[in-house]
C-alpha cells in the first residue's frame, strides 16, 4: 500500500463521512436524483451537481455547496435516495450541509424566510413542548415581515374549528426545553 | 388490538378531522388506542434541518413514553412524524453511543421494542382480521390514492409496500367498494413544510398533483398525511391562482372514507371541516370522466 492518493484533510467530503457515514465518492453522477427531485428546476444546483461540488475536496467548491440555495429548498421527500442506484443517503447529507451552513453563517440570502420558519417552528416547540400553529405563524410573520400572508385563511379556519387560540403546554415542557438547550449547546450554535 | 397512539401536533390543530375520524373508525373496528401520555412534538423537518441530536432526541422521548404504555405497536398517523420516528428508532438501534447520549438527554431508558406503524398498515391489518365489521355503505367512487412522499420512505427502514408505486391504500379502497385510478403522482411530494416560507412552490407542486388526479378521472383524492391534506385542501386558492384554473376535487383522509363506508355519521368524521367541500362530481354521461390519453 505504498501508492495512495493524497487526501485533503478536513474537506467537506470527509466531514460528511465522519458525521453521516455517507461517502460522496459513491456517486457516479447518473443524475437520477436530479431527474426525480420535485424542486430541481428551482435550485441553483440540482442534487447530483450539488454532490459533485463536494467530490473534489476543493475548498472553494465546498463553500459553493454550503452557500447553495439547494440545501435549503430540499424538502427531504427522499425521492432521490429511494432511486439512487448507489444508495447514497442524499437527504442525510443535505441535513449535514444545512446544519453546517447555518452554523458557519453562510446561508443563501434567498433562504432567509425558510430559516425564519425553522426558527419560529422550533421556538414554538421549545416553549411548550408541542407546536402551536397560531403562535408559530404569528412569530413567523414577525420574523419574515409577511404580515398579510394568509390573513384571509384565518377566519375560514376559525369557522371550521381548526384555529386554537391557546397553546397546549405539556407537563414535560421543561424536559423538552432541556433537550433543546443541551443539544444546541453541544452543537455550539450561533443563535 | 391495543396500540399506543401518537397523534402529533397537526392532528390537534388544523388536521383535527384526521384525529376525529381515526378515533371514530378505531372505536368501530375494535382498535384500542392508548394516547401516549404527555407526548411532545417530533421536531418535524425543522428539527433535522437544524440539529441532528435534536432530530433524534425529540422522537426518542415519544418512543420512551410509548414504551411505558405497555403496547407493542405505536400508531403514528402523520407521515412526517412517522418518518421521523422510524428513522430515529433505527438510528438509536444501530448506534449505541448515540443511544447513550440521547438517553442521558431525555433522562429515560429506551428499550426500542415498540414498533412504529403507519395508519395504512394498521388499517390493513385490522381489515384482514375476522372481526372487521361489514361495509354498510360501499364507497362507490373513483379515487386517487395519494400516499405522499414519506409514508413509504425510507424503504430500507420502513419496509412497507413499494417505494415507487405502492398498492396497500389502493387495496384498502377497493375493499370498501371504491375504484382506485392508476395515476402518476402517488408518491410525489406536496411541498410539505414549505407551505409558509415558499407558498408558491407548494402551489406549483400541488397543482401538478391535482391536475393528474383529475385528468385520470378521480372524483376524490384519498390522503394519509395532514401535511399533504393541508397543502392540497387549505392551499387550494393559491394552487388555483398559480395554475390559472379551478380544481374541484376534494381531499379526504383515508379514515374518513373508511368511516363513511362503515356507516359512521359524517359529523363524527369531520367531513365539514375541509376547505374544499366533500361533494362528488359524478360524470353525467358515461365516458365523460374517461382519463385523458
Amino acid at each position: 500500500m505504498s501508492v495512495q492518493t493524497a487526501r485533503v484533510r478536513d474537506s467537506l467530503a470527509e466531514e460528511v463521512y465522519r458525521s453521516t457515514g455517507q461517502s460522496v465518492a459513491r456517486c457516479y453522477q447518473c443524475g437520477k436524483c436530479s431527474a426525480g427531485c420535485p424542486l430541481a428546476s428551482e435550485t441553483d444546483y440540482p442534487p447530483s451537481q450539488l454532490l459533485r461540488l463536494t467530490q473534489f475536496g476543493d475548498a472553494s467548491l465546498d463553500q459553493k455547496a454550503l452557500g447553495s440555495l439547494t440545501i435549503w429548498l430540499c424538502l427531504t421527500c427522499q425521492t432521490c435516495s429511494a432511486r439512487c442506484p448507489q444508495e447514497v443517503d442524499l437527504p442525510r447529507i443535505m441535513d449535514f450541509l444545512r446544519q453546517k451552513s447555518w452554523k458557519q453563517g453562510t446561508v443563501h440570502p434567498k433562504a432567509r424566510n425558510i430559516i425564519a420558519f425553522h426558527r419560529s417552528f422550533l421556538g414554538s416547540i421549545r416553549m411548550t413542548g408541542r407546536m402551536f400553529e397560531l403562535g408559530m405563524i404569528a412569530d413567523y410573520k414577525r420574523r419574515s415581515w409577511k404580515f398579510f400572508q394568509d390573513v384571509l385563511l384565518a377566519p375560514k379556519l376559525f369557522v371550521r374549528g381548526k384555529l386554537h387560540f391557546l397553546p397546549h403546554r405539556i407537563h414535560g415542557a421543561r424536559a423538552v426545553r432541556r433537550i433543546f438547550s443541551r443539544a444546541l449547546e453541544k452543537r455550539g450554535a450561533t443563535r | 388490538m391495543r396500540v399506543a397512539y401518537f397523534p402529533g401536533c397537526s392532528l390537534q390543530g388544523s388536521a383535527r378531522e384526521f384525529d376525529e375520524s381515526l378515533r371514530a373508525v378505531a372505536r368501530r373496528i375494535g382498535l384500542d388506542l392508548i394516547e401516549v401520555p404527555d407526548w411532545n412534538c417530533c421536531g418535524a423537518s425543522s428539527g433535522h434541518a437544524v440539529d441532528h441530536l435534536l432530530s433524534v432526541a425529540l422522537p426518542a422521548r415519544i418512543l420512551g413514553l410509548a414504551e411505558k404504555t405497555g403496547a407493542q405497536d405505536l400508531l403514528v398517523p402523520c407521515s412526517a412524524c412517522y418518518n421521523r420516528l422510524v428513522t430515529a428508532r433505527q438510528e438509536l438501534r444501530e448506534d449505541q453511543t448515540l443511544k447513550a447520549e440521547v438517553c442521558e438527554l431525555i433522562e429515560m431508558e429506551l428499550r426500542l421494542t415498540v414498533r412504529v406503524r403507519n395508519i395504512v398498515e394498521v388499517l390493513k391489518e385490522a381489515m384482514e382480521g375476522k372481526d372487521f365489521p361489514a361495509i354498510e355503505t360501499p364507497f362507490v367512487h373513483k379515487v386517487a390514492c395519494y400516499y405522499g412522499c414519506l409514508l413509504v420512505r425510507p424503504h430500507k427502514i420502513v419496509k412497507f409496500d413499494r417505494p415507487e408505486d405502492p398498492q396497500v391504500m389502493d387495496e384498502l379502497m377497493q375493499a370498501i367498494g371504491a375504484e382506485p385510478v392508476d395515476w402518476a403522482f402517488k408518491v410525489e411530494c406536496c411541498g410539505a413544510g414549505m407551505t409558509l416560507a415558499r407558498t408558491e412552490l407548494v402551489a406549483k407542486l400541488c397543482g401538478r398533483i391535482l391536475d393528474d388526479a383529475e385528468a385520470r378521472g378521480a372524483e376524490v383524492m384519498i390522503a394519509a398525511c395532514p401535511m399533504c391534506h393541508a397543502n392540497l385542501d387549505m392551499r387550494r386558492p393559491d394552487i388555483e391562482a398559480l395554475a390559472g384554473r379551478k380544481f374541484a376535487i376534494p381531499i379526504m383522509y383515508i379514515t374518513q372514507a373508511l368511516g363513511v363506508a362503515l356507516g359512521i355519521d359524517a359529523s363524527r368524521l369531520g367531513l365539514d371541516r375541509h376547505m374544499v367541500p366533500v361533494v362528488f362530481k359524478r360524470a353525467e354521461q358515461p365516458g365523460a370522466d374517461e382519463p385523458r390519453a
